[in-house]
């Protein structure tokens, strides 16, 4: 009788699902910052707003190990082979985030020098809308991506 | 330079004015808008920015280019804000340059800080400054066509569904 | 899964990904802006930083298989931006070091061609984006001086409060930066924390934490908020406090003066010779700040002093800021204690709308603001510069009109642009390890390089 109280040792749960489950708690972003956004990129990750909370924090300096791109701020012409190349050197799976209104459709900057959206370079999963965007949208955002990726709609 | 408009600091005569203009007699000293200005045909530029340097014009703010297409015969004019720290003025000298003939003579020699502002000048508006040690673009891709803040240069803009913005062309 | 591509031969995930094209992959070379293994003298010159004082130290005999050209950036987590450096190391040891800029060119100063003189405080305030008050300052002074128009002592007021605050804000944010670059993570987590108490202050009063667009040609956007004391009060109270904090985390520190004394050093005669300005200007001990030389706004009815460093290096450029901070409270003090009464924008009825309540009752007034925020107003034709000292150094602006209603040309003089120069200056014949260090003091904002 003992036995049968005790707690169970086991749970029962899908392999994709035990998949999406860790994915999504371990997100590791790479500091792709690159004008104002990283600024509140910054904020979101420091002290105050504290990213930590959702298991991101571990913003990873090599794109090798990150999982999550936030592209986060303005990307010129000259800079959108980089982006693209950094994007390359991500392990999969690796998701986008297009943070702010220039990377999401070039905000006011409707001029020669900067890429009219990012996702004319990389498929983006969730854009955060604001100039720049504060900490709590990117927060949103982050929860979004992480929602979407538990159930399974942008799971890879 | 002080208050909100009003005009900046004069040091009581223009003597430094002065001084300058006879070094270099094809300049003209001018005031616009409560600044010092004095315009010089561009071979002469070097040899003002020397004279400048030496009355003691220390250090080369700024230097750009002003493009007048359709406003002024001369199409472009190169701008160059000096700074004196010990006399606490300043001076704007104005080059005009044809369009046919972009050169300029570079003023790296005499204030190195010209460099990546005259680089710079040279990839939005084409001006050639002759002698500077390492004219490339600056802010452009390498491979860019064209000078972008040309006023012929098209501004690039894609449409936008919301607004057809009147002053994009 | 999709296909390796053929260029990079790496895994790109799923089929939404566009393909590799072929600019993609040559379009990360920038060719004759790169450093090259072999230089003409001119361009060495620049690398090695030896224009001004040839203080080249060692020999060039040394074999070609001992140097090592390494790239670092554009995406770099040291490099506060998307700076990118070529260096040459001989070993540890940096030997030229050549900046490449333009990652973030935004195209501004076109953008500006196609605004209104009133829309222009938008785009401006995006280019140094952790002092956008200072940037909206700077237009509107080269607006105003152009029109001719007075602002009321209340709304200058309010705009060297603002600018202050902004000032306190972004040496916050370099010297968070300049601790987490060499290795005091914690003085990072400080530092934005305490700037979150500036930035509530700025949403609160202009609708924005950044890219506030809340000076204008004129005046100010808005008045300051009901219970502005309390809030300014309680920033002047907390700051300096935890200054004292950071004080006692880092000045004595044997790591960090280690790490900063004797590093980065640039003396005034370079500066001076290569248009660097603010504090890294200062630290090299010219006493040299726009706001004491050529006051602007009213802020020489304020007092306070000049920070000057003697050594030039980087722990001096930190110094600098932490007293420049300290300075500034004391500005913003003596700005909340005797704030004038009055209108926060001009009474010429040819730049600012007429207020609110006209609205309710006149046509006229009614158009007249529509009139102001669609076609915006004329200025005359001229050209102007003006210059202020933001938290980097000389911030100007070049202001041409042709007499309509948007500008001829905007110009802005980024005082981060000059500054970078000094980079090889500063960093040829140390070592590779010190690089972060110098990037850091210098305190590079990329937007404001690039624009």
């Amino acid at each position: 009788m003992a036995r049968l109280t005790a707690p169970p040792q086991f749970l029962t749960t899908t392999l994709g699902k035990a998949m999406r489950w860790s994915q999504q708690q371990s997100m590791w972003p790479a500091t792709f910052g690159l004008a104002c956004c990283a600024i509140e990129m910054m904020a979101t990750g420091t002290a105050h707003n504290d990213l930590a909370r959702f298991g991101m924090e571990v913003f990873r300096a090599s794109p090798r190990q990150a999982d999550l791109m936030v592209v986060a701020g303005r990307v010129s012409q000259k800079m959108a082979p980089v982006l693209r190349q950094v994007y390359d050197q991500m392990a999969d799976p690796k998701w986008v985030i297009s943070m702010g209104a220039c990377a999401s459709t070039g905000g006011m900057f409707n001029n020669y020098a900067l890429v009219q959206g990012v996702d004319q370079i990389v498929p983006v999963d969730v854009y955060v809308p604001g100039c720049p965007p504060g900490p709590q949208s990117l927060m949103h955002g982050i929860l979004t991506l992480q929602d979407k990726v538990m159930s399974g709609e942008l799971a890879r | 330079m002080s208050g909100d408009g009003s005009p900046g600091p004069v040091d009581g005569s223009d003597e430094m004015l002065a001084g300058l203009t006879d070094a270099v007699p094809s300049a003209e000293a001018d005031r616009s808008v409560g600044d010092d200005v004095i315009r010089v045909p561009a071979p002469d530029l070097a040899r003002l920015a020397q004279a400048a340097r030496a009355a003691g014009f220390e250090m080369c703010a700024d230097i750009t280019v002003v493009d007048y297409l359709r406003v002024r015969r001369v199409r472009f004019e190169v701008v160059v804000n000096l700074l004196s720290l010990q006399h606490n003025r300043r001076l704007r000298i104005l080059v005009p340059v044809t369009e046919d003939d972009p050169e300029v003579p570079s003023l790296v020699p005499v204030y190195p800080g010209a460099n990546f502002l005259e680089r710079e000048a040279y990839d939005m508006f084409g001006i050639r400054f002759t002698g500077h040690p390492d004219l490339t673009r600056i802010l452009m891709p390498d491979d860019w066509m064209g000078h972008p803040l040309r006023r012929d240069f098209d501004v690039g803009a894609v449409p936008v569904q919301f607004k057809a913005s009147p002053r994009v062309s | 899964m999709a296909e390796p591509t053929s260029t990079t031969d790496i895994w790109v995930s799923g089929t939404e990904a566009p393909e590799v094209s072929e600019w993609m992959v040559a379009g990360t070379d920038e060719g004759a802006q790169e450093m090259e293994r072999h230089e003409t003298t001119e361009r060495s010159v620049e690398q090695r930083g030896s224009r001004v004082v040839d203080d080249w130290v060692v020999d060039d005999t040394i074999d070609d298989d001992e140097r090592m050209i390494v790239n670092m950036g554009p995406q770099h987590p040291s490099t506060h931006g998307v700076l990118r450096l070529n260096i040459e190391l001989e070993g540890e040891i940096v030997r030229r070091v050549k900046p490449i800029i333009g990652y973030l060119h935004t195209g501004m100063e076109k953008t500006a061609e196609t605004l209104t003189f009133l829309q222009g405080g938008t785009n401006v305030t995006r280019m140094d984006y952790l002092a956008p008050l200072h940037n909206e300052l700077c237009y509107s002074l080269a607006v105003e001086r152009l029109l001719g128009v007075e602002i009321p002592p209340r709304a200058q007021a309010i705009r060297i409060l603002m600018t202050e605050l902004n000032r306190v804000s972004s040496h916050l944010v370099a010297t968070a930066t300049n601790g987490m670059d060499i290795g005091a993570l914690s003085m990072m987590m400080y530092g934005f924390r305490e700037r979150e108490l500036i930035l509530e202050f700025f949403e609160k009063t202009t609708g924005l934490r950044m890219n506030h667009n809340y000076i204008r040609p004129g005046g100010l956007a808005a008045d300051l908020p009901d219970g502005w004391e309390e809030d300014v009060a309680e920033i002047l109270v907390r700051i300096p406090r935890a200054i004292q904090d950071y004080e006692d985390l880092l000045k004595e520190n044997p790591i960090w003066m280690g790490r900063t004394q004797g590093i980065g050093i640039i003396t005034a005669d370079e500066c001076l010779a290569y248009g660097v300005t603010g504090p890294t200007l200062r630290a090299a001990g010219v006493p040299w700040d726009l706001r004491k030389a050529q006051p602007y706004s009213g802020i020489e009815a304020y007092d306070f002093e000049v920070v000057t460093g003697s050594r030039g290096d980087v722990y001096d450029r930190y110094r600098v800021r932490i007293g420049e901070i300290h300075q500034s409270l004391r500005i913003v003090e003596q700005v909340a204690d005797a704030m004038p009464r009055g209108d926060y924008k001009t009474g010429d009825r040819k730049v600012s709308p007429p207020p609110r309540q006209r609205i309710d009752e006149s046509m006229e007034a009614l158009i007249h603001h529509f009139k102001i925020y669609t076609e915006g107003f004329k200025v005359p034709a001229g050209e102007t510069y003006a210059a202020i000292e933001a938290p980097r150094g000389e911030l100007g602006c070049y202001l041409v009109s042709d007499g309509s209603g948007a500008p001829l040309r905007m110009h802005t003089r980024a005082p981060s642009f000059s500054n970078l120069q000094a980079l090889p200056i500063m960093m040829a014949d140390s070592l590779v390890a010190d690089t972060v260090a110098c990037i850091a003091s210098l305190d590079p904002v990329m937007g404001d390089v690039d624009r």
